[in-house]
């Protein structure tokens, strides 16, 4: 749950930064833009400082951040804890050897890709992505990270879109998310 | 010369110092130099690493007043880090089709020392330039942008493939080897008068930073530099910059 942060003054404005954009990408759907989050660097230093004060001292070693909104958020809370930065990506994305995990949208299947190598077995590790909707990318990539011996150790999202469930997807593993878009 | 380069404690020539621990080459300027890795160690990087060599040909750049002898100390810093910095960049032979041979920048993110000394290097070059702009182009401009500009006080704008960003966009359409592409950029996100930054981690024929500057041009928003962490030199991206600086940690030939 995000009741951890309720209480924090860096949170509302972390919220009120995050634009919303109706019917994208296509009619019905309220896309929620972290784009503005990133235009002010105070409520973008506090949202990785918040995730950096969650994990650091965790023993965590490798942050996974999901193409591409992942790659915004995930470097620089590797950084600040010391731990390696692995990008997950769509096919054919990554040069070398690779590991695939397939996964379920909507209408048809999608996939994600990790090196080989990457993770080392029993290593600690986060997942980032900007937001959790369904849930489906985010157990891809914790699979792709515990089928390397991986211990995924938590699922950190921006944004959560509970009437989703994306939550109830991951397995039991923890899930942190900033803010719930209702 | 410009504002950027007179306040920086180096200026532009090359001294290429190539220092590997226990080992000292020296090479002119136009020659390749190749690294032996060192024997096997337990990071994920180095053992991924495609053993025998990387080839790389750094440019060191030194102040203009040092003779070429001994380098300073502060010199022989920057030094260290660029040397592992290069030697933690992987390259891929035939990735995306033969005869590419493809610099994979992920060993250097398994590193974490060589990954901080990288936005380090950008940090030090950049801070207190009043910037507030970093601009960096997906995907892999989306590693190295947000923490320079986390560092220096920026704001982060990505540059993104069409119908990614939601909203307004404009759109800047640049040639590729065969056909074209185009590189969107969100209506609003900079204001005229502003002073940016360009990041992405590799600048090969300078098509895609080019589009990317021409963005930022066109709302009135000063590009400053551009800034990668590689050059493939043969390419002369650089010349495809219209006259805008480019610094980079690693050249690549």
């Amino acid at each position: 749950m995000s009741a951890l942060t309720d209480d924090d003054s860096r949170i509302p404005t972390i919220k009120s930064k995050i634009r919303v954009v109706p019917d994208f990408p296509k009619p019905g759907i309220m896309f929620q833009d972290i784009t503005t989050l990133l235009l002010d660097p105070k409520a973008f230093k506090d949202t990785i400082d918040l995730f950096v004060e969650r994990y650091t001292g965790k023993n965590i070693s490798v942050v996974a951040g999901i193409e591409a909104r992942g790659f915004i958020f995930g470097p620089p809370i590797a950084l600040a804890i010391g731990a390696k930065f692995i990008p997950l990506r769509k096919p054919r994305k990554l040069p070398g050897d690779v590991i695939s995990e397939k996964y379920v949208l909507e209408y048809g299947t999608d996939c994600l890709e990790m090196h080989v190598g990457a993770v080392e077995p029993d290593e600690r590790a986060l997942v980032v992505d900007d937001l959790i909707a369904t849930g489906g990318t985010l157990c891809a990539a914790m699979n792709l990270l515990e089928r390397a011996g991986a211990e995924v150790v938590e699922c950190a999202c921006v944004i959560e879109i509970p009437d989703l469930k994306g939550r109830d997807r991951l397995n039991g593993k923890p899930l942190y998310v900033l803010v719930e878009s209702h | 010369m410009n504002a950027l380069t007179q306040n920086l404690s180096f200026q532009i020539s090359t001294v290429n110092i190539v220092r590997r621990k226990d080992q000292s080459h020296l090479t002119n300027r136009n020659s390749v130099t190749s690294l032996q890795l060192p024997p096997s160690s337990s990071s994920s990087a180095a053992n991924l690493l495609r053993r025998p060599l990387i080839y790389i040909h750094t440019h060191i750049r030194a102040h203009s007043d040092q003779q070429q002898e001994e380098p300073s100390s502060s010199m022989a810093a920057v030094d260290d880090r660029i040397a592992a910095i290069a030697e933690s960049i992987r390259i891929i032979p035939d990735f995306p089709k033969p005869g590419i041979m493809f610099q994979d920048i992920t060993t250097l993110l398994l590193d974490p020392k060589a990954f901080k000394d990288t936005i380090d290097l950008f940090v030090e070059r950049y801070k207190d330039k009043n910037i507030s702009v970093v601009a960096g182009v997906e995907a892999r401009g989306f590693i190295f942008g947000p923490p320079i500009a986390l560092a220096i006080g920026a704001k982060f704008v990505p540059m993104r493939k069409p119908n990614k960003l939601p909203g307004e966009v404009i759109s800047e359409e640049y040639t590729l080897e065969y056909g074209t592409d185009k590189i969107e950029m969100h209506v609003g996100a900079v204001q005229a008068g502003e002073r940016a930054l360009v990041i992405d981690d590799l600048i090969a024929t300078g098509g895609t930073l080019c589009a990317a500057m021409n963005l930022l041009e066109r709302v009135g928003v000063d590009v400053v530099e551009c800034a990668c962490v590689i050059e493939l030199a043969e390419l002369k991206g650089r010349e495809r910059l219209r006259g805008k600086p480019l610094f980079v940690l690693v050249s690549s030939t």
